[in-house]
Formats: C-alpha cells, structure tokens, sequence
C-alpha cells in the first residue's frame, strides 16, 4: 500500500526482527501454545512480492482459517509452511521467519522431506495417487520405510476410520481410489495424510470442488481431528471459515489484516477492510 | 433469479433454435466435417494396400521352413532366412538395451530433476536435431566408432547404430510421457514426505510407463525395419550367427539383397520376408501394449484402445 514502508521491508535480513507494517490485531490473552510462529515473512515469486512482512502465530491443535479473497497470498503463506513452494521455480521467503514448534523450517540443517512428513497437506482438487485405496493410505508408511504388513493393515483401517471413510470402503480396499466419488477422494486425501502422523494439517481449499453434502462431511471430519492435529485451512468460503475454525486470519493483497478468534472477527472485526469483506462489500 | 428467468421467457415467445435460414454457416460445417472424415480415410489407404500387398504376395512361400532354414543359393528353390529374423531380433535387442535406459534416464533428468537447466536444454536441443538425422548417418557413426575399432562387421555394430538412431525418439517420448503426468500427483507425493527418487520410481514412473513403453515400441518397429544404417555395420550373413561380433544377417537387408536378384524365388522369398517382418513388429507392438496398459485396480486391462493406440487424456 505505501511504498516506503515496502522499501523498508525489502532490506530486512533472514531472522531481522518484525517490525509489523500493517499491525494486525491479535488476539488477547491467548493461553494457546503456539504451533507455528511466522515472524515478519517477505515472500517473492520472482520480482513480485506476494508476501509482505506476515506475523501471525497459530495455536496448536486448533483450526485456523485464512481467508480473503484470490490472490491475497493466503495460499501462498500455507505452502510455505511446509516448503512446498521449493518446487516452484524464483519463488522464495526473502525476510522473515517461520518457527514450527520452536524450530526454524528455512534452516539450511532442515530435512524437508522431514518437515513435510510432520507437516501434512491436502490439496483443493484431491488428488489420489492411481493406485488402490489401500495403497493410497499405505503410500506414507512405505517410503518411510515400514514393511510389516500387520502395522500397516492397522493403520489403514485407522485412518480410513478417522477420515469416516471406512464404512464406505472397507469391501473395496483394493479397487481404484479413482473409482470414488468428489467427497471420497477428498476425505481419503485426508486419510493418507493423517496416516503418516503428522503434527500439522495443511488444507488449501479442501471443499471448493465438493458438494454441499460433501463440503458438509469434510467439515464434519476437520471438527472431529482436532484432537490431535493442528489444522490450518485456506478458504473462499467465511460460512465454512466461521463453521469450523477457532481463529481466522483475514489477507489482503499480501497482507495480514486481521487475526483474531473466529467468532470476535466475525462479530466484532476491528479493522474496516475485514469488516467490508466478511459483509461482502468487496472481494 | 427464477421470477426474472420467467419473465424473459413470456417476453420472448419463441426460442430461435430452428436451422438457420442462413445456410452458408451450416453448410461450412458439414463441408468441414466431411473434409477431415474423408481425409482420415484417405490416410488409411496406404496401409491397407501395403498390408494387402504384402499378404497377398508373401503368403505363397510362408511355411515353418522358412522360419528355419538359411537362405538359399542363388537359382536354388527353397530355404528360407531363419538367421535374418535371428539376426534383426538380437541387432533389436541390442539397440533397446542401450538405448531404452539411456533414453529413459536422461528423460527422467530432463524433465524430473532440472528441467530448466542449461545442460538439460542442450541435451533437448540436440535430442530434436538427431530426430531428423538420415539413418545412413548412424550407420556411418557405428561403422567409425564400432566397426573399424572392433576391426570387423558384426551384429554388435548393427546393434549400436540402431541404438543412435532411435534413442532421440525414445528420450523424445519418454519426457512427453513424463510431462504427462499431472502435476497434482508430485505435489501429493511430496506433500507426505516423498523424496525426488520415491516421487519419481513410486508415483510418476508407473504413470507414465506405458506411454514410455508407447515410444520404445514404436523404436523397436522403427529399428527392426531399417536397412541403411546396417547395410554396412552388421552387413550380411549366410549363415546363422555364432557371436555378436560377427556379421548378421537381418529381415531388412535380405529383402533388399534379394529383391533385386533376377531370380523369382528369391523375389518371392523377400515378399515372404516383408510379410515376417511387418508380422513381428505387430506382434511386438500387440505385445507391449497388452503387457505395459495401465494396470489400475478395479479397471479392465484388455482394451481395444492399444489397437489404435487411444490413448485417453488424464488419468
């Protein structure tokens, strides 16, 4: 918005301090211990900036949602979490930090391979593997190395159960995951990302190609892993943020508006552009 | 929504989806249509001639003997060229071992590892320019490297310039096949903590392995049919053959030797050879496909597509 301000940003070093630009409300009083702490972050795909200095520090084993409308780089700071923008070409965090559980993810000593493990993600078109259902799940445990068949039969069924999807599929195991429906697909994506354990689920807009009755099932499902994962969810949809998630984070071109508990920044924003967006005046 | 659909209809009594009274716009397109479906047959001509021309006068002389006997002397009746399918089958295999992996690996380089690397556009670059080099020029390629430093013609040869000529298409082939595979498939692989190595042999390898082996069959037909570049690498043979590094006797080479005898026997005999030669590339082809379709769970392998070669966009 105001280009000194953005010049300011672009000399910051990899750990500088960060010296906010816009200061986004924060919640008060929060007792939550913090998953993933983002300090600061500049983030470029080539000469373009679609990050510019993001603080925010999202709770463990609650939901948090980023909303805002296309291009706002929520999406962006989601793959950034666990360095799936590595694989895109001149796109990089040029400022800034991300600590996960008190650890640095852009440190050099990071294993990413690692990192993604312990960070899952689930993508906005599902996206199984053409394999059969069993192997989608089995997937994870096979290239870290696990073998016996005993542990992996159980945690396929476990998975398949978390993600609600074993009633539907447990007498087609072994048949295409290709073979299932929008909503199935997605909630087995899920499964397999539940099966490696991770610590974090990342979810880019997980239901924008489902179905109201599907959409309703993945929510339903999110809700239910709470209770072990820390979920971060990227959405278009303020109904689906406000129904699921206990803090929502509001973007706007590049940058954090507004972080608060979901039900205070939906009754009570603090800042007129979330307050515009969330009643639909722009966006 | 609905009330304001509504009303719009009752102002407009009639929907205007009768034929246009402008017939121009109509008649384009059946032209068009008509155009591309005569044409498509018109392809299939050539074909059919070549197989009817070859049934028709290489079936006379087809009988198990000529499987297995070796090719008779000049103005002698009978025989047949069992060391020049034994011949043109190892010079194939040979090309195939050292270029299917060859092809393969330096696709999965190209196009999984460094895709926009300098190395990887050079090795792109010149992989388009030897697509269109004369098979000849393969032939003089292994005659320098193999023949004159092995001191002799020999199988190994024929084998080695098959190889040059037809790793560009395989390597060509096999990143198409690569850059196939959707995108969405990495993502996921590497999203639950997947290396490069189990990304690629796990997930998109099997993706994309039966176009891969599309390409490798088609430089088996390719390579199998090919005089040229062994005309004078693994030259000819009367006999069977005892050792790669002896010369060979191949399909092709005997119908160009024999086409051109003033013996009717021998004529007849090169249609027979034709007649062999187009018959194990089919088979090949038939054979690689039906082996190497997608086998996805809970889906018919058996399909008519590899006749065809349909092959269906996504997944």
């Amino acid at each position: 918005m105001d280009d000194t301000r953005t010049a300011q940003r672009a000399t910051g070093t990899g750990n500088a301090k960060p010296g906010p630009v816009t200061t986004p409300a924060m919640s008060t009083g929060s007792t939550d211990k913090v998953m993933i702490d983002v300090e600061g972050l500049d983030f470029h795909y080539g000469p373009s900036k679609a990050l510019h200095g993001v603080t925010l520090k999202i709770p463990e084993r609650k939901v948090t949602a980023f909303i805002g409308p296309s291009g706002c780089g929520k999406s962006t700071l989601l793959r950034c979490f666990n360095r799936m923008n590595d694989l895109i070409d001149h796109a990089e965090v040029t400022a800034g930090l991300i600590r996960i559980q008190e650890t640095d993810i852009n440190d050099p000593a990071v294993d990413v391979i690692e990192l993604r493990r312990r960070v899952g993600m689930v993508f906005q078109k599902s996206n199984p593997f053409p394999k059969s259902i069993y192997e989608n799940i089995a997937y994870g445990l096979r290239i870290s190395g696990i073998r016996d068949k005993r542990v992996i039969d159980e945690t396929v069924e476990r998975s398949l159960q978390g993600a609600a999807l074993w009633d539907e599929v447990k007498d087609r195991l072994h048949t295409s995951a290709l073979g299932l429906s929008g909503g199935q697909q997605q909630r087995l994506c899920i499964a397999r990302a539940v099966a490696v354990q991770p610590e974090v689920i990342l979810m880019d807009e997980p239901c924008s190609a489902l179905d109201p009755i599907a959409t309703a099932k993945v929510e339903d499902l999110i809700c239910t892993l709470t209770d072990r994962f820390t979920i971060v969810i990227v959405t278009h949809n303020m109904q689906q943020a406000a129904r699921v998630s206990d803090m929502t984070a509001f973007f706007y071109l590049g940058r954090l508006i507004e972080f608060d508990r979901t039900d205070k920044l939906f009754s009570n924003p603090s800042q007129k552009q979330t307050e515009d967006y969330i009643s639909g005046r722009f966006g | 929504m609905d009330s304001a659909a509504g009303s719009s209809l009752a102002a407009a009594p009639t929907l205007k989806v009768y034929k246009p009274r402008d017939k121009t716009r109509l008649g384009m397109d059946r032209f068009w249509t008509s155009l591309c479906v005569g044409v498509s047959f018109l392809t299939l001509i050539p074909l059919f001639s070549i197989v009817y021309l070859v049934l028709r006068n290489g079936l006379e002389l087809l009988r198990p003997n000529v499987f297995t006997d070796l090719p008779p002397a000049p103005g002698v009746e009978g025989g047949g060229f069992g060391n020049a399918i034994e011949g043109t089958i190892v010079m194939v295999i040979i090309a195939l071992v050292l270029a299917a992996p060859l092809g393969t690996c330096s696709a999965i380089y190209i196009c999984e590892y460094d895709r926009r690397s300098r190395l990887a556009g050079m090795v792109r670059f010149i992989a388009k320019l030897l697509t269109g080099i004369p098979s000849i020029i393969c032939g003089v390629f292994a005659y320098a490297v193999v023949v004159i430093t092995t001191g002799g013609f020999s199988a190994l040869a024929g084998g080695v310039a098959l190889a040059v000529l037809v790793l560009p298409t395989v390597l060509l082939t096999a990143e198409q096949a690569l850059l196939g595979v959707p995108n969405a498939l990495r993502e996921a692989a590497y999203g639950l903590g997947s290396t490069r190595f189990q990304t690629i042999f796990r997930i998109v390898l099997p993706e994309a392995l039966p176009a891969i082996m599309t390409g490798i069959m088609l430089a088996v037909a390719r390579a199998a049919g090919e005089t040229a570049p062994i005309l004078f690498t693994a030259l000819f043979s009367e006999y069977w053959l005892q050792s790669i590094m002896q010369p060979a006797a191949s399909l092709s080479v005997l119908i160009y030797n024999f086409s051109g005898l003033p013996y009717p026997h021998q004529i007849k005999l090169a249609w027979t050879a034709s007649l062999v030669l187009v018959a194990l590339v089919t088979l090949a082809n038939v054979t690689a496909q039906v082996v190497f379709s997608k086998r996805v769970p809970g889906r018919k392998r058996f399909k008519m597509g590899w006749f065809l070669n349909i092959r269906r966009p996504g997944n």
